[in-house]
């Protein structure tokens, strides 16, 4: 997928003024803030992702180790694993598997890493036909390719209105409204691709050393189709989502859902073990795994490694003050939010987006739910130091910064400057004590007043009232 | 998350107020209160002399460089005290929680840090869990809501001490918003550099401190205050008082000068 990060502060200012947007994005604090909140409940949440944390950790430190380990195993029940170093070189592998088997069509179930590789495109290119079959996903895709604003909802952007347009306009079918009809319209379509696919894409929420599997959690179904029916099914995942044990799945299964969707359980999990052994009654012939880097290994002993933690919940986006305003796509790449904020400039280059790290308020929530535990409020902070010291900030802030610092470090002329700024504040201010616009700070102003300052700064007035109230005990004594 | 609590308070203990760059600037009154406040819980308290900032805003935009040099002065500044007081979530997390790791570099600072760290409060939270103060100076008539500003909230755990603190006041009626403990958007020099969607966080606070239908919104942060009442200013809300939770304790609701 292109970058676009660098064109976040126009596609933000865009994004409030889209009232449709505005209104659509409500439905992700009433749907998953509060359910989460909710089945949160149900389990120790700090305990179990003390234990997250823990394994995590446990498992990236040795990350080479159980990839070694997964790959044996797999290999064992018959699966090809393949490691991919970029995002690009993957979907090449994916497109060499499609061409060997001879795949005119590819159905798809949910994943994010696919978007990374931009695989549907180089599947196009080749002439292999990519076939969305999430609902949300197959909503974007024939939205001619529009891509998803939510890792786990990927169309939380769009309101059934606009679905009932897209769907009556692409299947050429009288509008409908009500979703049940809609989702089974989009069944109606999906079906004979299903039918006829040569090949299976899926993503992998986890993948398990132990056993060489793939854990898959989802909520429609489809994922089942995308593995069962082609012959053949390829696992694409990130290199992080190495986990060492099936009991290691317990635990994250517990914190994944909660966390995502607000659900105990999502519909169907599933743990997909080789392709079909002889006496299997189902299962494709043939199993790989395109293990994609893309970045991910430049992490590791960096102060950015605890961000490998990530299980891709989106529990940070729906918390997060920025994205619930703003929504995922003016974030400009494949993951939105605070992660995608961390994630983009640490894949895509730091000078690539340079708002990310900044567009954030810093408000900790992201923290306080993440299921893995995920410091993101310092580690873009970190990011932040990273373009300062890279001169990746406008020189005028820089300047602004070591004005300001140079004041700050001498009291007497912190004093002087404080009280001439607290007087020129005061001379911009009207009748109703309130300044409509300030030099320096049009970004403030442009929707905001500036409240006046009281007269006289907290210094000046306190030494002049304990002078006064040692007088005062003076003449009393 | 737990949050330590310090041992009690001797009339001996000598309290260190630092007042914010921001309050120095815009809102002595709020320093005042404060002040009055500390000195009812029958503290011995001193205003360094030489305090300026805490150096969130360098750190915050990544220049820990200057970070570290503000940072230095003012644990010298302070750490000859029993106990710092700041009126102020987010500067108060700054140096109990912040400077450990801007200091995680230099052993010595580190350590001294750790001294002065499990003694700096926020105002509230000294106020109800070192003072343990039982009765407030301030009387008000009306109703209020509470905003948790999130430095506060998150990075130091105030949140029961200022409705504690509050609900000793008979007569001021507190109506709880929607989600108090959402962002208001100001997120320092997030306000600056993203106005926009700043102002558009700050609406949604907004719309949940008007169906309180409160006379005025009570929070813990200067910062979060000019934003929230230019914002509501700026929408031609004139009635709506934003006010900091120490003038309301300390009953320093107007500005004398």
């Amino acid at each position: 997928m292109q970058i676009q990060s660098m064109h976040f502060k126009a596609r933000a200012g865009e994004k409030l003024a889209d009232l449709r947007l505005q209104k659509n994005l409500k439905r992700l604090s009433e749907k998953f803030v509060g359910s989460r909140a909710r089945v949160m409940q149900e389990i120790d949440f700090e305990t179990t992702r003390n234990a997250a944390v823990e394994r995590r950790d446990r498992t990236i430190e040795r990350l080479d180790m159980w990839l070694e380990i997964f790959e044996e195993r797999a290999r064992a029940t018959g699966a090809t694993v393949l490691f991919a170093e970029s995002a690009a070189e993957a979907s090449q592998l994916v497109l060499q598997i499609a061409r060997e088997h001879g795949a005119r069509s590819v159905i798809k179930s949910k994943s994010m890493v696919s978007e990374e590789m931009a695989l549907n495109q180089v599947l196009s290119d080749a002439g292999i036909e990519p076939i969305e079959t999430d609902l949300g996903e197959y909503i974007l895709q024939i939205n001619e390719n529009e891509p998803p604003s939510h890792i786990i909802a990927p169309v939380i952007h769009k309101d059934k209105e606009e679905i009932s347009d897209l769907f009556a306009k692409v299947h050429g079918k009288p509008r409908l409204t009500d979703i049940h009809q809609l989702t089974r319209e989009a069944r109606e379509q999906l079906r004979p691709k299903f039918m006829r696919a040569d090949m299976g894409v899926t993503g992998g929420n986890f993948i398990i050393a132990e056993t060489g599997s793939v854990a898959v959690v989802t909520n429609e179904g489809n994922e089942g189709m995308c593995t069962v029916l082609p012959k053949v099914h390829v696992v694409v995942t990130g290199i992080e989502k190495v986990i060492p044990t099936l009991e290691d799945f317990a635990v994250f299964a517990r914190l994944l859902t909660r966390s995502a969707t607000g659900q105990s359980i999502s519909n169907y999990i599933s743990l997909l073990t080789g392709p079909r052994a002889s006496g299997e009654p189902d299962g494709p012939d043939h199993m790989y795994f395109v293990l994609v880097d893309g970045g991910r290994s430049s992490l590791l002993g960096s102060e950015f490694q605890e961000m490998l933690r990530c299980i891709r919940c989106g529990a940070c986006m729906n918390h997060c003050p920025v994205y619930q305003k703003i929504g995922g796509h003016a974030y400009g790449w494949v993951y939105p939010g605070p992660m995608g904020s961390v994630l983009t400039p640490s894949y895509k280059g730091l000078e690539n987006a340079l708002d990310l790290p900044q567009a954030a308020t810093l408000c900790g929530e992201c923290h306080v739910v993440c299921p893995v535990k995920i410091p993101l409020p310092d580690l873009l902070r970190k990011l932040r130091e990273r373009q300062f010291e890279r001169h990746l900030r406008p020189w005028a802030e820089r300047a602004q910064l070591a004005l300001w610092a140079y004041v700050a470090a001498r009291p007497h002329l912190y004093r002087l400057v404080a009280s001439a700024v607290n007087r020129a504040l005061r001379l911009l201010a009207n009748r109703r004590r309130l300044i409509r616009w300030i030099p320096f700070a049009a970004n403030w102003s442009q929707s905001r007043d500036m409240p006046a300052p009281s007269k006289g700064t907290f210094t000046a007035r306190y030494a002049r009232w304990s002078t006064q109230r040692d007088l005062a005990k003076s003449r009393t004594s | 998350m737990s949050f330590p609590q310090a041992a009690r308070l001797l009339p001996t203990d000598r309290v260190a107020l630092f007042v914010t760059c921001l309050v120095d600037l815009m809102r002595p009154e709020i320093g005042f209160a404060a002040l009055k406040l500390l000195e009812h819980a029958g503290c011995q308290v001193v205003v360094p002399p030489d305090q300026t900032c805490c150096g969130q805003p360098a750190y915050n935009s990544g220049d820990r460089a200057a970070a570290h040099r503000l940072a230095e002065r003012v644990l010298e500044q302070l750490e000859g005290f029993d106990y710092v007081v700041v009126p102020s979530g987010s500067c108060g997390g700054m140096i109990k929680v912040h400077y450990l790791e801007l200091f995680s570099d230099d052993p010595s600072l580190r350590r001294r840090m750790s001294d002065l760290a499990p003694r700096v409060f926020e105002l509230t939270q000294f106020l109800a869990d070192v003072a343990h103060v039982r009765a407030v100076p301030g009387s008000a008539q009306g109703s209020i809501t509470y905003h948790d500003s999130c430095s506060g909230l998150r990075e130091l755990g105030v949140q029961t001490q200022p409705r504690a603190l509050l609900s000793q006041i008979r007569g001021l009626e507190l109506r709880e918003m929607g989600d108090s403990r959402a962002c208001c958007g100001f997120g320092g020099s997030f306000s600056l550099k993203y106005g926009e969607v700043s102002a558009a966080i700050g609406d949604e606070k907004i719309g949940q401190i008007h169906a309180t239908g409160a006379q005025a919104v009570v929070l813990g942060d200067l910062g979060c205050m000019l934003h929230l009442e230019g914002r509501l200013r700026r929408l031609g809300d004139d009635a709506t008082k934003v006010l900091h939770v120490a003038q309301v304790l300390a009953g320093e609701l107007e500005d004398p000068s």
